[in-house]
Formats: structure tokens, sequence, C-alpha cells
């Protein structure tokens, strides 16, 4: 593969080809409209007319322009990025998973059950919940569903009405604003205290008979632990709320902690995340959300159930369930690679993989803070936040200046400008499965952009050079938008 | 970096220039640096009612979307329109060209919970966001 700055720019695959090109290989064929009613079919349609090579070539140099976790280290906080370790894809593509129908009577599909079973179990015990609903698609779907379950279990309890508020601290996920906000939840934004958590006193003013749920990530944005979350979930369980868990930062925890043992109602996972599975580029993903026992009765359906005899069901007759939150069960291939990779490590690997995530986090953060400012300077989780506020002030050279700066030394971007609370913030989360190697010369790169920026800044603001697209004018890009190519018109 | 006499700060970066019980609102120019390129500005709707320090609208730039929180009290007496097509006005002159909107006072008083252009200077010199 040449270096990104030798290859030529992509045309669309509409701007190319000629009539005739696609390749035909039934010529003799009948036409389509014996097959199908007039007004099934259109004309004009602006196809691209290509042949077989050309498309083929077309889509795998787009391939080769893509960065991946294949590709290299991909420091992005609060996503996890880590290795998809590929017995997963091996496991999820025999053809017993990959070709059943998921119409499939559940005498047909045991095996696959089984899995969703396991894995369901497994989740269970390693957050320590009662149980999960392996349907929601994605992390925010999850979220969404356990907010509807919080709503279904306060109308029953005749609280509905009085109910109608959610507690989110400004270092919880972005998304969690907006799943309670989509449920028709109000939103009370809670200020974290100096040391970047949640303080007791500004929670138990914040809770009253209004309260509904607390949402939280623990570890937080900051990739910190909280101080006090015994004390957080026992206030808002005395003020008759609920807490939710949020696990997109769950790579920190397995086998070392359990939201479940923390007091929390609600949580969801990302197994996308934590569990190994391809992601990024807006990919399937799978967010579980389970719940502790009060709960159990409001889970999205279907349940994966085990009866006495051994056998698997999927079991939808739960009258106070929430409903399906999608079509079909889950993205069951998903299933099979986390329930793979939590069997290839076992307990013991799990919890190895979580403080050796922890101690490349305060590996790198170690040795980033001799250059960069570190807000809440302390051994942090999975993830740690940077700033260069200083810096911008020195030199001009803003957080996202660094970030385009990593592109042409080869990294992914970290997550910068967030969380808010920490101005000109990059988000870094490095996983377990770096060598110190990679760790090294990522740190060694970060410190040879800051001193760049200090000699000569123009270099850092005019990156990325190495890219095949230099830098993009953001701004314009939002202002106004070009979403869709059309074609010419005759 | 001197604040602009004659105005009255919030805590949360707005500007609020009287006239009477007339008061006219933006952010500061420190807010405005600190957001970053802004795209869009999501206003009050002229005629609403508003409290002092609510959520009244949303400011997006290319880093974040920030709330926007109303420095006084009233009824929103006019919106600066030129900001649907040209937010950056925000970012050119947010003293100025870049106000966001109008608002007839219910408490005048509600002014004395706000900052003065000293007091400011220091809130954003401490780095205080």
């Amino acid at each position: 593969m040449p270096a990104a700055s030798e290859m030529r720019p992509e045309p669309l695959i509409f701007e190319t080809g000629q009539p005739g090109r696609a390749n035909t290989y039934f010529r003799d064929g009948a036409p389509l409209d014996e097959f199908l009613p007039e007004t099934a079919l259109r004309a004009g349609l602006p196809l691209p007319d290509n042949s077989e090579l050309d498309v083929v070539r077309h889509f795998t140099r787009l391939s080769q322009r893509t960065f991946s976790i294949d590709t290299g280290f991909y420091p992005l906080g609060s996503c996890t990025m880590k290795y998809n370790p590929r017995i997963n894809e091996a496991m999820a593509a025999q053809p017993g998973f990959r070709d059943l129908h998921p119409f499939a009577p559940d005498a047909l599909a045991q095996g696959a059950l089984q899995v969703m079973y396991e894995l369901e179990r497994s989740l269970s015990a390693i957050f320590g919940m009662a149980q999960f609903s392996l349907n929601p698609a994605a992390g925010a779907h999850a979220e969404l569903a356990a907010l509807l379950i919080a709503k279904a279990y306060f109308r029953k309890r005749d609280e509905g009405r009085e109910r109608t508020t959610v507690i989110v601290p400004d270092t919880a996920h972005g998304t969690n604003p907006a799943s309670a906000a989509m449920v028709g939840y109000k939103v009370v934004s809670l200020k974290s205290y100096a040391r970047g958590r949640v303080g007791i006193d500004e929670l138990k003013a914040a809770l009253g008979p209004d309260t509904a749920v607390c949402m939280m990530t623990n570890p937080n944005t900051l990739g910190l632990f909280e101080d006090h979350i015994l004390e957080l979930t026992e206030a808002v369980h005395a003020a008759g709320g609920l807490m939710y868990y949020d696990g997109a930062n769950a790579n920190a925890l397995m086998g070392n902690s359990r939201p479940g043992d923390m007091g929390f109602d609600l949580m969801h996972l990302n197994l996308h995340k934590t569990f190994s599975i391809p992601h990024g580029g807006g990919g399937a993903g799978a967010g579980p959300v389970g719940v502790s026992a009060r709960l159990i009765e409001f889970l999205p359906v279907p349940v994966v159930t085990r009866d006495d005899a051994g056998a698997f069901h999927l079991e939808f007759d739960r009258p106070d369930s929430i409903g399906s939150m999608r079509s079909f069960w889950s993205n069951f291939s998903h299933i099979v690679r986390a329930l793979t990779y939590v069997y290839a490590n076992g307990g013991e690997g799990l919890t190895r993989i979580s403080q050796l995530a922890v101690l490349n986090a305060n590996y790198v953060r170690a040795q980033v803070k001799s250059f960069l400012d570190t807000p809440y300077d302390e051994t942090c989780r999975h993830e740690f936040v940077a700033s260069a506020q200083e810096l911008k002030r020195e030199t001009g050279v803003r957080a996202l200046d660094i970030a385009k700066a990593l592109l042409d030394r080869g990294y992914h971007a970290p997550t910068i400008y967030f969380p808010l609370l920490v101005p000109e913030c990059l988000m870094i989360e490095p996983t377990e499965t770096e060598s110190k190697e990679t760790l090294d010369a990522f740190v060694a790169s970060l410190r040879e952009i800051v001193e760049t920026a200090k000699s000569d800044p123009q270099k850092i603001l005019d990156a990325p050079v190495n890219t095949i697209v230099g830098r993009i004018d953001e701004t314009r890009a939002a202002r106004q938008p070009d979403l869709r190519w059309e074609p010419a018109k005759v | 970096m001197a604040q602009p006499q004659g105005l009255l700060y919030s805590k949360e970066h707005e500007w609020l220039k009287l006239d009477g019980d007339v008061g006219t609102v933006g952010i500061t120019d420190y807010a405005q640096n600190s957001l970053g390129d802004i795209v869009y500005v999501e206003l009050p709707r002229a005629g609403s009612g508003i409290k002092q320090f609510g959520s009244v609208g949303v400011v997006e730039s290319v880093k974040a979307v920030s709330d926007l929180f109303t420095p006084i009290g009233g009824e929103v007496t006019e919106v600066n329109r030129a900001l649907e097509g040209d937010p950056s006005l925000v970012n050119r002159d947010a003293f100025g060209e870049g106000w966001l909107y109008k608002v007839k006072i219910a408490n005048v008083a509600e002014k004395d919970a706000l900052l003065g252009p000293a007091e400011y200077e220091t809130l954003v010199a401490e780095g205080a966001h």
C-alpha cells in the first residue's frame, strides 16, 4: 500500500464507468418486465455502470484508506477501541450460527439460544445484575430501554406523574441527557465538585420527590472512580429514585467491581466496546440492558430462559415488559463474539484485562503530564484527560490541532473537547491490548507535537499534510453542509 | 483583556445591556472564543417568558453544543434574525452585531445578581468555566 500522500483522490463510483460496462452473466435471460409489474419498475435511475473489476478496485482502495484498529493505535477515549480477537470471527462465522433463520423454531435453534442464555448469565454475574435483555442494538438504544423501564416501573407504582426528573452529572456521557429527554424526562445537570466527581451534598440538594433516575458513568469521563458511590446510590434510593449505570466505561471494571454491588438498579453494556467487537464508522453494535431484581418484569422481550428440562426458549410473555426495542432478537453474531471473548478469557482473564487497561492508561498519563496539563492529577482508571489550554495560550495550538497532527503520525485522534468541563480537552484511552512499545511511540509523537507547537506552531496548525485529505474546513461543512451527490441534469 | 464597560455579566458568560426595563443579551467574547466557530444558535421565541438563569436556547459550535442561560428574566421581545443566516456574527462581534435577543425585564432588581466588568474579568482570569 502506498503512503496516503501518494494516493490519488478516489472519484465517486457514480462519476466513473460507461454505459454498457456492467458485467452481464445471463445475456439471454428474460427481461425484467416479465418478472415484475410495470409499477415496480423505474426508468432513468442514474445508477453507475461499471465493470466488476473496477467496482472491486474502487471499494478495495477505499478500504485501504480507512483507519482501523487493525492498522493503527486508536486511543479514542470512552470508545474502547481494543483489538478484536480473530477467534471471535471464527465462531461467529460458523454456518450453524451464521445461516440460522431468526424465525427458526426454538427446537431447531437450541445451540443459538444457549449462546444467548449463557452470555446473559455471564453478564449478570460479571456486573452483579439480576438479569439482562440482549435485545437493544447499541449503547444509546439501551439507555433508552433503561429509561423506558424506569418509566414503566414508576407508572406501575402510580408515581409516574410525580417522578419527572433525571439527574445527570457533568462527568457523564453526552448521550445520557439526550436519552432522558427522548423519554420525556426533565434533565437536571449536576456539577461535579473539585475532585471531578459527584459530591454527596450536591446530589442530595438535587434530589426530591420528582427524582426518577440518576444516570452515572463510573468511572466517569475523566477516568475517575466516584469517591462516595455507595452513599450516592443510597441517597437516590432514599429519595425513591433509581440509579442507572452507563456501561460505556465498563472496560475498567470487569472482575474488580460490580455496578450491582454499588447499588445500581439499571445498566447497559456496549458489547462492541468492552467485549471486543469491531465498531467505529457506525457499524452494528450490541447494547444489553441489565436490571436489579425489582425491575426484571419490565425488561425488553424476548429474554432467553431455560426450563427445568434444560431446553432454551425465547420468552415473549411478560405482560409488564416495555416490549421489543427492535425487529428480531438482537445483533446475534455479536452475541456469539461476546460469549467467545468471555469464554476465551475466563473470569481471571477478564479481571486481568481491566487491570491492564487501567495500567496502560496510567503509564501513558504519567508520561504525558510532563509536557501537557493533566487536570485531576491522580491515578486514573482506563482513561484520562489532558488539557491543551496552557499550550493554546502560549502558542495558539489547540486540542483540535494536536489531534490533526496525530493523524499525520499514523494515529487515530483521541476524543477531543469532551468532557466539556475540561477546556481544550484530550481524552485518551489506550486499552489493554497495546504493547509498551506502541504506547512509548505514541507518547513520543505527542511530545514531539507539543515541542513543535512551541518552536514552529504553524507546522501543527497546518496538519494534517500526510493524509489523503488535508485540513478540512469543519466550520463550512457544518454551516453549509453538502450532503449528497446529485446527477448532472440531462 | 478588559471587559466592556456599561454591561453586566453572568457566571455562565452571558452579557446584559440595560436600557430602562429593556435588556439586550449576548454571549461574551471569552465565551465565543472558548466555543470556537459557532455554526448554529437556537434562540427563545419572541413573546415567550423566561426566568433568570434558566436555559433558554442552545449555542452549537464545531466543538460542542452548549446551553444558553439567560442573565435576566422577563418576556422576549425580539431575537436577532441575522444569526439564522450567519451565526458567525457571534464569533466576529460578540458584544455588537452578534447580540442574541432582547427582553422586557420583569424585575430589574434581578440585575443585582450579575457581575460588573471587573468582577467578570476576575472570573475569566481564573479560568473558571
